[in-house]
């Protein structure tokens, strides 16, 4: 309840609004008043809304069989969230595959709770404005319960290594009609594109830097993206057809992200552009 | 590596890339081509449009698998079959004029609409090519990108030349005809824009009204 109260009343400090949103110049200048204002207080980060929102639908008995995801195993053991999302990506003997956090809630939202995978993958991010859908809240939720944490997933299962090297392999891989990787954005320090920072993401230091910052508050947008979603950003800038939540590509890509981060601290949900 | 590629330009990019390929060759890990392609098919299961449009966009062409296989820099033998392969797809007006309306230039210089997933169906909005984002152009538009060089002034540094406006034409309609493992998107053999949207192009690069060389 305090927390909205604080959000509400950043908004209307910053008027924020879609519109006044489109403008690039006028976003950098809502980003740092935003930060000014979570230097001033930390908990008027919009983010942590969802946050709050993810741990409460964590923990609610939802879905056909009416079970909480409480039994959930983020990798820890069931039920354990605090530092699960920094060993992840990892290999799941159950599933037998390697999986980002939101591959893996998506996983629990089907078998745990018997959601329609189908129905979860259809349109599972926000447009502009919306806010950050149940299985993003969640994810946020995990991600924040490793804030202040280091990247710690060790990825080196054989399962795991394919994964990783998969994911270079695909960062690499140009193709479409702008013939684009995401080398060809994210492969030098301090390019950008119009006026907004490319993150060299294929290197360490870079990585470690940006990587533990997702899913983000992203104030031109205003709501919180996911690291899923933030690809598919990506691919329909390379103008690639929508990229499926879960897919093999989305957990290489991270995978290899999380990889080249390895060290970095992660601080979710961050703010961004 | 790109940057230093450019500040030597195209001779010594050659004489660079002939020695650095090897070193970078072996860096990469080895993935099973078959298995990348699998999962591209697997990862974009719904198309906004016909299959027929999308499909051909998951896989590279034979001059994307070299220069990926080479992180964009190829050596001379590579770079030169490239060169000569991208350099044929180019296609000419048949009226021979090369230069069209720069204000037309301007306008898709800014635009980077089409082609993406939201911008179907199809509208009746011709397809940017949105130079700006990559490429500084004018003195009046502060948003832009910088993965290529910097434009400003191109025509008037080149005086406004012949060849030079036959080489924006082609640099425009296929980058690597001159420039192998380009980072700029092959706008006119991908069929992005028209033989008449790169005249208009070119006369943003070229005229000497133009607000590029002003
Ligand atoms: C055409 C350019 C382009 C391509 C290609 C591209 N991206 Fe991006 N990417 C961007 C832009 C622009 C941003 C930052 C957007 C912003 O500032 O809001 C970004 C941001 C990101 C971020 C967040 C970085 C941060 O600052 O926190 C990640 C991660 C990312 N991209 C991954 C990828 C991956 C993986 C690919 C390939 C599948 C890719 N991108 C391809 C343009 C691109
Ligand atoms: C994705 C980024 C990107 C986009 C979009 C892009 N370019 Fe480029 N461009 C580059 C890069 C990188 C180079 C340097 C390599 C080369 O010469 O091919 C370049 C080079 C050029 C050159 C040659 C520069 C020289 O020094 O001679 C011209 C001319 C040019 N671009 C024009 C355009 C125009 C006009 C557009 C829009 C229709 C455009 N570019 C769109 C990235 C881009």
């Amino acid at each position: 309840m305090e927390l909205k109260r604080t959000l509400v009343a950043v908004l209307l400090v910053i008027g924020l609004s879609p519109v006044a949103m489109a403008q690039d110049l006028d976003t950098e200048k809502a980003i740092e008043r935003y930060r000014q204002m979570l230097k001033a207080d930390p908990w008027s980060n919009p983010g942590l809304l969802d946050v709050d929102r993810g741990e409460t639908l964590w923990a609610t008995p939802r879905g056909p069989k009416n079970v909480s995801l409480e039994q959930c195993d983020l990798g820890k053991g069931p039920g354990k969230v605090d530092g699960a999302f920094a060993e992840l990506p990892r290999y799941f003997a159950d599933a037998d595959r390697v999986m980002d956090v939101e591959t893996r809630i998506l996983w629990c939202m089907e078998k745990l709770q018997g959601f329609n995978r189908a129905d979860l993958i259809k349109s599972p991010h926000p447009s502009g404005g919306q806010p950050v859908k149940e299985l993003g809240a969640m994810a946020t939720y995990v991600a924040n319960k490793s804030s202040g944490m280091k990247f710690a997933a060790k990825l080196d299962q054989p399962k795991e290594r394919e994964t990783v090297a998969l994911g270079q392999a695909l960062f690499n891989r140009r193709s479409g009609p702008f013939d684009f990787a995401c080398t060809t954005c994210h492969a030098e320090t301090g390019k950008r594109i119009r006026l907004q920072g490319l993150p060299f993401l294929s290197n360490p230091e870079e990585a470690r830097k940006v990587i533990g910052e997702w899913p983000a508050y992203r104030v031109s947008s205003t709501h919180v993206m996911t690291m899923q979603h933030r690809l598919v950003d990506c691919f329909w800038q390379m103008r690639m057809p929508p990229l499926e939540l879960g897919s093999d590509v989305s957990v290489a890509l991270i995978a290899y992200l999380a990889k080249t981060a390895e060290g970095g601290e992660i601080n979710a949900p961050a703010l961004k552009r | 590596m790109h940057k230093i590629a450019i500040a030597l330009g195209l001779t010594g990019f050659l004489a660079v890339i002939a020695v650095v390929p090897a070193t970078l060759a072996q860096q990469r890990p080895t993935v099973d081509a078959a298995k990348v392609d699998a999962a591209i098919q697997a990862a974009f299961p719904t198309f906004p449009t016909a299959a027929s449009d999308w499909t051909p966009r998951l896989a590279p062409d034979e001059t994307m698998k070299q220069c990926v296989a080479n992180d964009n820099l190829p050596p001379k033998a590579v770079g030169d079959a490239i060169m000569a392969r991208e350099k044929a797809t180019i296609q000419y007006p048949t009226d021979g004029k090369l230069v069209g309306d720069w204000k037309k230039g301007e306008t898709l210089a800014q635009s980077g609409f089409g082609l993406r997933f939201t911008d179907y169906p199809a509208r009746d909005r011709p397809n940017g090519g949105n130079c700006y984002a990559c490429h500084q152009l004018t003195k009046t538009e502060v948003s832009y990108g910088t993965i290529g060089p910097s434009l400003l002034a191109y025509g008037k540094i080149r005086n406004f030349g012949e060849a030079e406006t036959k080489a924006a034409y082609e640099k425009i309609y296929n980058p690597h005809a001159s420039y192998p493992c380009s980072l700029m998107p092959r706008l006119g053999n991908n069929k992005v824009l028209t033989i008449e949207q790169i005249k208009d192009a070119v006369a943003l690069l070229m005229s000497p009204d133009s607000p590029v060389n002003q």
